[in-house]
């Protein structure tokens, strides 16, 4: 069975928030269910490959933020993979730079990738804290649970569905958390968020493998007590 | 200067005032059993008179340690360095290393005439400013607590603008780390020291231009724009240090570790520029053997148990190194309070393959997160709540535990084996 391949782009610039989790965790998950995984890490003074399953874009600061989006619009092997129907995640300052524009290191417009129907800019005040949020039920995946950090503000335009409706914290700033268009999603969460979230780790494997058996239940059991940990943590008392 | 004239008489009134006032509520702080005072009193300081900090700081030699990782055991490793001067040194030993935890240790010793304080990075440019710091110790910089810590590229570009503006100030820097390399690059009088980097993943590009740096061993440029890797003056090599003249002479520190060993070198360097001969300020600083209940070690129901602070990734890289080899058992200990950083996201930046096949116990109010964590790296291991728990767990097994904790956790172990010194 060919290898699924992870593709972690530009880590030299985008993976200042533990990151790595989300491609460790898409490996385990995988992997335990028998399918082989290659992680492929992308620097920025690297070609990124056209043939990738599921491309994964971190946090980071402003001006490496700027610099990554230039050089993947140079690149353009994300987008020819995005067209080929490829999985992309992306967190916190990469969910920004896959849209129309953002806010750069003064706030001033940046050209995004425009892989997603959505602009950001900078917020009136940083969001930090414990974030839960219901995902959008045709996605099943449930409650999200996870951490961010952030002080921008993402506005969803019509060609983009938001992932979830935030009830614990702020998201994109509108009521909303994160959005997705066919097999392109984005979040705000940390945690890592799919460490978190196992479900959405799974539907990210569900797009670019097809069904998936279900884990045994000693394989997630401790997953899913931290779960339940932070969603009580989170909750009001 | 008259040994007998207090410094403190020749401050105006109203700092007078301020520093009595919070010295005082500092005295309360601590018979209250509050820690040791030094926040509150310098806060309560600064309220009453803003330049406190500058009045207090003049006519003293001040040397601003920071970096993220090694700031408190360098400041001891300085004071203990600079002893050989006579006198006595202000220093905030205990760690209080914003603004007010600097007022309070420059009043608490008036007669010193010369403080080595620890400052927090993001403090840098206006301790800098307010102390007119005679030296900035530049350690190393690197991701920490990221929902308090302001981001590390922009924190770079402060210290560059505030060391440039300071062309009296001499830096001591470590030539091995790029955003440090880059913030010192401005400044007139720079010593650099090659004090090694084991941390890389927030150094990958340029600090100028972004590119991607060329790296080879411990020397790295960048092509696109050309800055590179200064020569050293001073320079860590394996457990010796090599001086400007070029000679070597073996550490033989008290406290274990590569990072450790670093810190010394640039003690030693910080010494060497207030004219302190090496063999005696090497003598100095083998003498420390322990920095605020670090590497201590207690002894709990018949178990030996050696104490480790690790706060971030570059932390728990360096610490990893130091724990003793199996068999000896592990108990790594995480919380997320406020002085840890509230998110535990770093966790997956530490590579924890190394612990596998050996005895680790988890604990901490994150322990969870933790065990997720370990789980993925496939490391065995036990969840404990507590200290006793871990110790009750080993103690058939073993004569002695190694604990690796982050901020709090460690304070509150240290508060459960009864506030070791």
């Amino acid at each position: 069975m060919r290898p699924l391949r992870l593709v972690w782009i530009y880590p030299d610039l985008l993976s200042t928030y533990g990151d790595r989790g989300n491609a460790l965790v898409l490996e385990r998950r995988a992997r335990l269910r028998g399918i082989p995984v290659e992680i492929i890490e992308v620097n920025s003074d690297q070609q990124v490959p056209r043939d990738g399953d599921i491309y994964l874009m971190g946090g980071g600061e402003d001006l490496p933020q700027t610099l990554a989006t230039r050089r993947l619009l140079a690149d353009g092997g994300l987008h020819a993979a995005a067209e080929r129907g490829a999985v992309v995640f992306a967190v916190c300052a990469g969910y920004q730079m896959m849209g129309v524009e953002f806010g750069g290191a003064d706030d001033t417009p940046v050209r995004g990738l425009g892989l997603l129907d959505i602009s950001s800019g900078r917020g009136e005040r940083r969001a930090v804290g414990e974030i839960v949020a219901d995902v959008d039920p045709g996605l099943n995946v449930g409650r999200l649970t996870g951490f961010e950090n952030h002080q921008g503000v993402t506005r969803l335009g019509p060609g983009v569905r938001p992932l979830a409706r935030t009830e614990i914290g702020t998201g994109n700033g509108d009521g909303t958390e994160g959005s997705y268009a066919g097999r392109v999603l984005g979040t705000y969460l940390h945690g890592p968020a799919l460490v978190r979230n196992p479900n959405l780790a799974d539907l990210l494997l569900f797009w670019a493998v097809g069904p998936l058996p279900p884990l045994p239940p000693e394989a997630e059991q401790l997953a899913k007590q931290l779960r339940a940990e932070r969603l009580a943590a989170a909750s009001p008392q | 200067m008259d040994a007998n004239t207090h410094h403190r008489t020749r401050l105006p009134i109203r700092a007078k005032l301020a520093t009595t006032v919070g010295d005082a509520a500092a005295s309360v702080s601590r018979l209250a059993g509050k820690g040791d005072g030094s926040v509150i009193g310098g806060r309560i300081g600064l309220r009453l008179e803003p330049d406190l900090l500058s009045l207090l700081a003049a006519g003293r030699q001040v040397v601003l340690v920071t970096g993220t990782n090694g700031k408190t055991t360098t400041t001891r490793l300085i004071t203990a360095a600079l002893a050989p001067l006579g006198g006595q040194i202000a220093s905030n030993i205990y760690g209080a290393n914003m603004d007010a935890g600097a007022v309070s240790a420059l009043s608490r010793t008036p007669d010193a005439r010369i403080a080595v304080l620890e400052t927090d990075e993001k403090y840098i440019p206006s301790m800098v400013q307010a102390t007119s710091a005679r030296v900035v110790t530049l350690l190393n910089l690197s991701r920490d607590q990221m929902d308090r810590a302001a981001e590390i590229w922009l924190l770079a570009r402060r210290w560059r603008e505030a060391l440039t503006a300071a062309p009296d100030c001499r830096v001591v820097a470590n030539a091995d780390d790029p955003l440090v390399a880059w913030s010192a690059g401005g400044s007139p009088q720079v010593t650099w020291v090659a004090a090694g980097q084991a941390w890389r993943e927030d150094s990958w590009c340029c600090p100028n231009c972004g590119a991607h740096l060329q790296r080879d061993g411990d020397d790295w440029s960048c092509r696109e724009c050309g800055l590179r890797r200064p020569p050293v003056s001073w320079m860590l090599y394996d457990d010796e240090v090599i001086d400007p003249s070029g000679r070597s002479t073996p550490l033989e520190l008290a406290l274990p570790g590569r990072a450790n060993r670093a810190n010394a070198v640039v003690a030693l360097a910080v010494a060497d520029a207030f004219g302190v001969r090496l063999a005696q300020a090497l003598r100095e600083v083998r003498g420390v053997t322990s920095v605020a209940g670090r590497y201590t070690q207690v002894s709990r129901r018949g178990v030996d148990i050696r104490l480790l602070l690790a706060k971030n990734p570059a932390g728990w890289l360096e610490a990893l190194d130091v724990v003793a080899p199996p068999p000896a058992p592990v108990l790594l200990a995480v919380n997320a309070n406020g002085p840890d950083g509230r998110d535990t996201s770093w966790l997956w930046d530490v590579d924890f393959r190394r612990l596998r096949g050996r005895t680790i116990l988890v604990g901490g109010e994150r322990r969870l997160d933790l065990a997720v964590r370990l789980e993925a790296d496939e490391v065995q291991f036990r969840l404990v709540s507590s200290i006793d728990e871990a110790v009750d767990a080993v103690k058939p097994e073993s004569a002695n535990l190694e604990v690796l904790a982050n901020y709090t956790a460690f304070q509150q172990y240290r508060t459960a084996l009864g506030r070791v010194q």
